[in-house]
C-alpha cells in the first residue's frame, strides 16, 4: 500500500476556546486547501468584526440557522488533501449534546484530535472527550497541546499537562496516545516546525497525519460478509446468475473458499468473485464485490457469509453499549427497531445495568436513559443476530436502534 | 454488460479513490435494497455521470434497480442534453425527464422573467415528479465540499411531506449504518457521493475514462465579461449595449443553467490536464461559477429548505 493515496478520517474535539476552530482553519490554510474566494469572504467579515487580522476561526463559520437560532449542527465535514493523503475532518462544535455529537462523529473516524489549553491543562471536557473516543474505538489519539505561545513555550508545561494525560489514557486502555505542543494562532507545530518549540523533537501535526499507519485499523483476520443485495439479472445472457452483492467488512475472501452462512448455518465454496472492472482471485475488506457460490441455498438479505475458525456468536440475547441520541428517553415498555449491518429486527431493551458519568467515569444505578446518557443494558431481539464483540469488530459489533413511530434514529449500540 | 475473464487483482493496492468508489456502491445498494421506489438523479454533469458508473460497479451484470430522472430547466447546455440521453441508451436504462416547462403549463410555477435563472423553480418540479411517480428516495451527485450547507447535510437526507429540509432536525448517522425508514408521503435524498473532492471526481474521470459532454474540456467560445464573471453567449444571454463579445479558450467546472453558470479561462483539453488546473486553482468550484450562489451567504441553504436536492 506504500505508494497509494489513502484515506484518514479525523475529528477535532475540544471546544471554540481551546482553538479548534483556529487548528482547523489553521491546518486548511497552511496545507493551502482554502481559495481565495473563501479567503476574501472571511477576510471581509474579519474586517466587518473589527478584527486586525483574517480570523482563520470563521472557516468553520456555520449556517444561517445556525446563527439566527444560536445553536450549532452537530457535525459539519470538511476536506483537504496533501500529495501524501486525503483528508475528511468530522467537526463538533459547541459544548451542549456533545456526547451525542462526539459519538456521531468518531464512529468512522481513524484518529482523534483532543485540543487542551496550556493554560488550563487536563481538564473534565479532557476526560469526557478521551473516553468518548475509546468508547467508540477511535484507533489513533493525538492529545494536542494548544496556546503553547501564552505559556512562554515552555517545556515543562507541556511534559507535565502529558504525562497527567497519558497516565489517564492507560486507564482507559488507549495505547496510541501522541503529544504535540502547539500554537494554531501562531501556526507552530501545525504544518511547519516553527522557530518557538525547538525543544519539542517530534514532527509537526500534518506530518503526523501524512504518516500514522491506518492499514490495520480495520480487522484484516476475520471474514465477515454480510449479503447488502441479491444480484439476479435473469436476462438471456445471464440467465443461471445469483450473485450475493455486498462488502466485506473484515478480512478476507478467495475463489474456493469454503464459507457458512449465518444464522442458517449452511456452507459452500466461492465460485466466483465478481466486478465491474473483472474477476477476482482474491477480495479484501473494504472491497464491494459481489460473490457466486458453488451450491444453491436460500440466501437473502441479512444473511452474513463467514469462513471457518473465525465464527461470530449468533444470539437472540445479548448486552449493549447504549449512547441514547434521541430527546425523549428510552421506554423500557416499548419495542424498537435495531439495523445491525444489513438486517433489520425489532428488539426490547430487558434491563439497563448502569449508567456511565461521563465525567468521572463512575458506574451509577439507572432506571432511564435520556439523551447523552451511556449505559450499559440487556436486549432481546425477535431474529437472532450475527455478532462480534465491538472492540474486535466495529462493522459487525454496531447498531442503530430507530424509534418505530417516528423513524427517528434514537441509539446508537455496541455490542459488549 | 460484459464480464472481463479473470482479471487477478490480488496485487491491487486500495487507494483512496477505491475507498470512496466502495463506500458509494455500499449506499446505493443499501437504498437499492431497502427503499421501495428509488430514482437516480441524473444530469448528464460530470457527477452524476460519475454516479451512474458507481451504479453499473453496483448492479451489473443486473439491470439498475431503479430509473434515472431529469428535472430540465430547459436551460441547460444543448451539449449536455446530447450527453445524458447517449449515456442513458447506451446503458440500457430508463430515463425519466420532467421539465419546468411542463410545471409552468400547469400554473405550479409563475416565471416573471423567462431569461432568469431557474434553479430556483427546480424544486417544485422535482416535487411534482417525486409526487408523480411516489419515489421514496432519489439519489443525487451532490458533494459535501461543494457549498457549506452541503457539508452540514447527512448522506441519507430525510424530507418531509413538503420535501423540506430541517438541518437542525437531522438524523444521526453513525459508522455506515444508515436509516431509510419513511412514512408514506415523505422521502429521503441520498447523497452517495458526498464524500468526493472536485479533485476526486477528475481523477475518476481519468481513471474509469468516462465520456463527459466535451464543454468540460476547453474549447473557443464567445463571453461577455460582467463584473467579476465571464458569461457564455446563447440564445438566452446576448451582449447589452456596450459590452464586448470575445472569444476565449474556455472551459465549465459546473454545467447548470446556462443564464448563470460562467465558464473559466483554460487551456485543459482532457481529464489529466484538468487535474493539473484543479490541483492549482486558488478559486472553488462554486465560487468560480455559480453566479446564483454568490446573492447571498446562504442561497443553497435556503433552496434546500424549499426541496431542493
Amino acid at each position: 500500500m506504500s505508494n497509494a493515496i489513502q484515506l484518514l478520517r479525523l475529528i477535532t474535539a475540544g471546544s471554540v476556546d481551546d482553538g479548534k476552530s483556529t487548528l482547523i482553519g489553521r491546518l486548511l490554510h497552511d496545507s493551502k486547501s482554502i481559495f481565495e474566494d473563501q479567503l476574501s469572504a472571511i477576510a471581509k467579515t474579519s474586517e466587518k468584526r473589527g478584527m486586525a487580522a483574517v480570523d482563520l476561526s470563521l472557516l468553520t463559520d456555520g449556517l444561517q440557522a445556525e446563527r439566527e437560532q444560536g445553536i450549532t449542527i452537530d457535525v459539519a465535514y470538511r476536506y483537504f488533501a496533501t500529495p501524501k493523503r486525503k483528508f475528511i475532518i468530522g467537526d463538533t462544535p459547541g459544548h451542549e449534546q456533545y456526547t451525542r455529537n462526539m459519538v456521531t462523529a468518531a464512529s468512522t473516524a481513524n484518529l482523534a484530535i483532543i485540543l487542551v489549553d496550556a493554560r488550563k491543562g487536563v481538564l473534565t471536557q479532557t476526560r469526557r472527550h478521551t473516553y468518548l473516543a475509546s468508547l467508540v474505538g477511535v484507533p489513533h489519539i493525538v492529545l494536542a497541546v494548544n496556546k503553547m505561545d501564552m505559556v512562554d513555550y515552555t517545556e515543562e508545561t507541556f511534559n507535565a499537562i502529558c504525562a497527567e494525560y497519558r497516565a489517564f489514557a492507560a486507564q482507559l486502555g488507549i495505547h496510541d496516545v501522541t503529544c504535540i505542543p502547539m500554537s494554531a494562532l501562531n501556526g507552530d507545530m501545525v504544518v511547519e516546525h516553527g522557530d518557538n518549540l525547538s525543544w519539542y523533537k517530534g514532527a509537526p501535526l500534518l506530518e503526523l497525519l501524512e504518516n500514522i499507519v491506518i492499514d490495520y485499523d480495520v480487522n484484516t483476520t476475520d471474514f465477515r460478509y454480510p449479503v447488502q443485495w441479491v444480484c439476479r439479472p435473469q436476462t438471456q445472457e445471464h440467465h443461471d446468475f445469483r450473485g450475493f452483492s455486498g462488502r466485506i467488512e473484515s478480512g478476507d475472501v478467495a475463489v474456493g473458499d469454503e464459507i457458512t452462512v449465518l444464522p442458517s448455518g449452511r456452507s459452500s465454496k466461492v465460485k466466483e468473485i465478481v466486478t465491474y472492472d473483472g474477476r477476482l482471485q482474491r477480495a479484501y475488506a473494504p472491497q464491494s464485490v459481489t460473490l457466486t457460490l458453488e451450491d444453491e441455498i436460500d440466501i437473502s438479505r441479512g444473511d452474513m457469509f463467514v469462513k471457518a475458525g473465525a465464527i461470530p456468536q449468533v444470539a437472540k440475547e445479548f448486552e449493549a453499549t447504549l449512547c441514547w441520541l434521541a430527546e425523549s428517553p428510552l421506554d423500557l415498555n416499548r419495542k424498537y427497531i435495531i439495523k445491525h449491518t444489513t438486517r433489520m429486527v425489532k428488539c426490547l431493551f430487558s434491563h439497563l445495568e448502569y449508567r456511565v458519568d461521563v465525567n468521572t467515569l463512575a458506574h451509577h444505578a439507572a432506571s432511564a436513559l435520556n439523551m447523552n446518557d451511556i449505559a450499559r443494558v440487556a436486549m432481546k431481539v425477535q431474529q437472532p443476530l450475527v455478532l462480534d464483540h465491538y472492540g474486535k469488530n466495529h462493522s459487525t459489533g454496531s447498531f442503530i436502534v430507530i424509534d418505530e413511530a417516528t423513524n427517528n434514529t434514537v441509539a446508537a449500540g455496541m455490542v459488549a | 454488460m460484459k464480464l472481463v475473464e479473470n482479471k487477478d487483482m490480488s496485487s491491487h493496492t486500495f487507494t483512496h479513490l477505491d475507498a470512496l468508489e466502495s463506500e458509494s456502491i455500499h449506499i446505493m445498494r443499501e437504498v437499492a435494497a431497502e427503499c421501495k421506489n428509488p430514482a437516480l438523479l441524473f444530469s448528464g454533469g460530470k457527477d452524476s455521470i460519475v454516479m451512474l458508473r458507481l451504479a453499473e460497479k453496483a448492479f451489473r451484470p443486473a439491470k439498475f434497480p431503479f430509473p434515472l430522472v431529469h428535472i430540465d430547466t430547459e436551460h441547460n447546455f444543448p451539449e449536455v442534453i446530447a450527453c445524458r440521453d447517449k449515456l442513458a441508451a447506451d446503458l440500457g436504462e430508463r430515463l425519466i425527464v420532467r421539465s419546468l416547462e411542463d410545471s409552468i403549463k400547469r400554473g405550479s410555477i409563475v416565471i416573471k422573467d423567462p431569461d432568469k435563472p431557474r434553479n430556483p423553480y427546480q424544486s417544485v418540479t422535482l416535487l411534482e415528479t417525486i409526487a408523480e411517480f411516489g419515489f421514496d428516495a432519489c439519489m443525487g451527485g451532490a458533494r459535501r465540499d461543494e457549498e457549506k450547507a452541503r457539508a452540514k447535510e447527512r448522506i441519507f437526507s430525510f424530507r418531509d411531506e413538503f420535501g423540506q429540509w430541517d438541518p437542525k432536525n437531522q438524523r444521526p448517522e453513525l459508522w455506515d449504518v444508515y436509516n431509510t425508514r419513511v412514512h408514506a408521503g415523505e422521502n429521503i435524498r441520498v447523497f452517495p457521493i458526498s464524500n468526493w473532492t472536485e479533485m476526486d471526481i477528475w481523477e475518476y474521470i481519468a481513471r474509469e475514462k468516462l465520456y463527459i459532454p466535451e464543454i468540460y474540456y476547453a474549447h473557443p467560445r464567445e463571453v461577455i465579461r460582467r463584473g467579476n464573471s465571464v458569461i457564455p453567449v446563447s440564445h438566452l444571454v446576448q451582449p447589452k449595449p456596450g459590452e464586448k463579445v470575445e472569444v476565449l479558450s474556455v472551459r465549465f467546472r459546473t454545467v447548470g443553467d446556462m443564464t448563470c453558470t460562467a465558464p473559466v479561462e483554460s487551456t485543459a483539453r482532457d481529464a489529466r490536464e484538468i487535474i493539473e488546473e484543479t490541483a492549482t486553482t486558488r478559486i472553488t468550484e462554486r465560487g468560480a461559477t455559480r453566479m446564483d450562489d454568490q446573492t447571498s451567504e446562504a442561497s443553497m441553504e435556503l433552496r434546500k429548505k424549499e426541496g431542493y436536492f
